[in-house]
């Protein structure tokens, strides 16, 4: 049998310029779409909606509480907004309103916050988001996404539309590596297994998901077959795929670009913890905040590349008895 | 069938007297800040929203958001005594109980009636721009209107969505600010004094009127007036009084967020005859 061809690293859209594409087809199927923004429409690609649709397109300047609540107003009447901001500030500067107008009445907000990470680079932790993973997911209700790229985001953006409820969706500033064909079926809460493996399993979201492919491919050369699941939604889990990675696997990595704490790692670890318990290393920024720089020498300098990802695999090789 | 003054000053009165029977029985909430509000409530719920409580959700309806949802209880009684199937009346004093759909702030999952669910201050008229500014889109001729409370107008959001309000011309949008001058920790002159607060709705672009929020005749005209401004929302600052109807609790900052005793309820039934 020939070797299967190695991972490599193809860029494609940035997830934001996902985000924005889809929403202008959206816009076109459903007249009950209606966007917010807070004076970011040409960093969070809501500026093709505006353009299209400037009729559903509602200014509403720095000022992301009124605009998150506003968006549950227009849901309470019958609409579908989608409020978008950068994830620091769509979470952060609304979170309160997430809560009492979205999260407690559950009600059919759509939230997607873009220049999540550190790989948004120059501008430094203030606009830095690598909290809201956790923040979002402590809300009842919530449905929780951060895709891998431009297919997945255009697929998931179109299934949080469809969805009764209130989502949050977390994309990215920089051109994202490309993982998945334009045949990829995607459904919210059922995550990917991008390849076999039965020896420890990496899960991933985000642009973590291309360098968790890339580490497999590192630790096949060294006899570890590595599977790699992309979890494109942190709330719901998808239960039975993880159950099902501690059961077979014996062994979890958790790789994404947000805080350890409070992230989908922690999750995932519930999850094991109360299924198979096996020997779990993680991913991630720990207790601390980032830098100025460019988004390749961030992700290298706080260890969210495929090499951080394959030492993470070998410590639990080395735990696995 | 638009009611008489006389009418709608028989319905405050019992709301009133439902509002202490309420509280009392639970041994919680807020008095005073219901009272304030009632003589608005009724007419909205009585004699001025376009809205049907056998069909709720019409779509077409007039919304109401309570922002200051802290005065759940009379909105609860306009609600069941307007014949809402959620609100029953023969339940009002199972408030803040367990089980009781009478929560302690208005809650969507146990009302579903509700056209928002509020607690949090200064969210409200956020909700209320979204409400109206979808009624736009649709064409339809749906007005919504909000109460917020005068202490609630400190909070930074408020300030947003004014903003907001004007520069969409929301003109289907009406903001009534019970203006009683009392919040939890006293009064609002010694707290965070909001004054002048006409001229601050003037100043953010809406067109604003002051009234003696407890004259049903000054209201019913703010309301006309309001709904024949066009290009901007409206903002009704009402001057009312604080626990509104019962001696001991009006201007008595005691009876913002205390409930009355036995004896203070059968007190106030009496004065409520």
């Amino acid at each position: 049998m020939a070797p299967k061809p190695k991972f490599e690293i193809k860029l494609g859209a940035a997830t934001r310029e996902a985000f924005g594409r889809v929403l202008v087809e959206l816009g076109r199927e459903n007249k009950d779409i209606v966007v917010c923004d807070a004076d970011l429409s040409k960093s969070t690609m809501t500026v093709y909606f505006s353009k299209e649709f400037p009729e559903r397109f509602v200014s509403l300047g720095i000022a992301e509480a009124n605009m998150t609540g506003l968006g549950a107003g227009l849901a309470l009447a019958g609409k579908i907004p989608f409020v978008s901001s950068f994830s620091a500030f769509a979470m952060n500067k609304g979170f309160e309103q997430l809560r009492v107008c979205a999260a407690y009445p559950f009600v059919n907000l759509k939230v997607v916050g873009t220049h999540s990470g550190i790989s948004i680079g120059e501008d430094g932790p203030s606009q830095m988001s690598i909290e809201e993973i956790s923040l979002a997911c402590s809300l009842p209700g919530f449905v929780v996404i951060a895709p891998a790229d431009e297919a997945a985001t255009k697929a998931l953006v179109r299934a949080a539309a469809a969805h009764v409820g209130p989502v949050f969706i977390r994309t990215g500033r920089p051109k994202a590596p490309i993982v998945y064909g334009s045949d990829q079926k995607f459904e919210i809460g059922k995550a990917i297994e991008l390849k076999e493996g039965r020896d420890v399993t990496i899960i991933a979201n985000g642009l973590l998901v291309a360098q968790a492919l890339l580490a497999a491919d590192v630790l096949e050369g060294e006899g570890i077959a590595a599977r790699v699941v992309d979890m494109h939604t942190a709330k719901p889990l998808d239960f039975d795929t993880i159950a099902r990675a501690a059961a077979e696997t014996r062994g979890i990595v958790v790789a994404e670009e947000h805080l350890v704490d409070g992230g989908l790692g922690v999750r995932v670890a519930q999850v094991v913890a109360e299924t198979e318990p096996c020997p779990m290393e993680f991913v991630g920024i720990r207790n601390t905040y980032a830098e100025s720089g460019q988004p390749d020498e961030l992700m290298d300098k706080y260890g969210l590349v495929a090499r951080d990802v394959a030492a993470a695999v070998r410590r639990v090789v080395a735990r696995q008895s | 069938m638009p009611k008489s003054i006389e009418e709608l000053k028989i319905i405050a009165k019992q709301i009133r007297r439902q509002i202490v029977e309420m509280i009392g029985a639970a041994k919680s909430g807020h008095p005073g800040g219901s009272l304030s509000a009632v003589e608005i409530v009724v007419e909205l719920f009585f004699n001025r929203m376009r809205i049907d409580p056998k069909n709720p959700k019409w779509v077409d309806r007039d919304r109401f958001i309570l922002s200051k949802g802290h005065a759940a209880p009379v909105l609860y009684a306009a609600m069941a005594d307007a014949g809402y199937a959620d609100t029953p009346v023969d339940q009002l004093n199972t408030l803040r109980k367990l089980g009781s759909v009478y929560q302690g702030h208005p809650d969507m999952r146990f009302i579903p009636s509700l056209e928002a669910s509020t607690g949090s201050l200064g969210e409200g008229l956020s909700m209320a721009l979204g409400m109206g500014f979808a009624a736009r889109l649709d064409g339809r001729a749906s007005r919504t209107y909000v109460m917020t409370g005068d202490g609630e107008v400190q909070e930074g959001q408020i300030w947003e969505a004014a903003m907001a309000g004007a520069f969409h011309k929301l003109d289907n949008v009406v903001a009534i600010v019970d203006y009683n001058r009392i919040q939890l920790d006293g009064f609002v002159s010694d707290i965070m004094e909001i004054a002048p607060l006409a001229e601050k709705w003037r100043a953010f672009g809406w067109h604003a009127i002051e009234i003696d929020g407890h004259d049903f005749a000054a209201i019913e005209k703010a309301f006309d007036e309001a709904e024949a401004t066009k290009g901007k929302p409206t903002c009704i600052v009402a001057h009312t009084i604080k626990g509104k109807g019962v001696s001991f609790m009006e201007n008595n900052p005691k009876f913002h967020g205390t409930a009355p005793t036995a004896d203070e309820v059968k007190l106030a039934l009496q004065e409520l005859q």
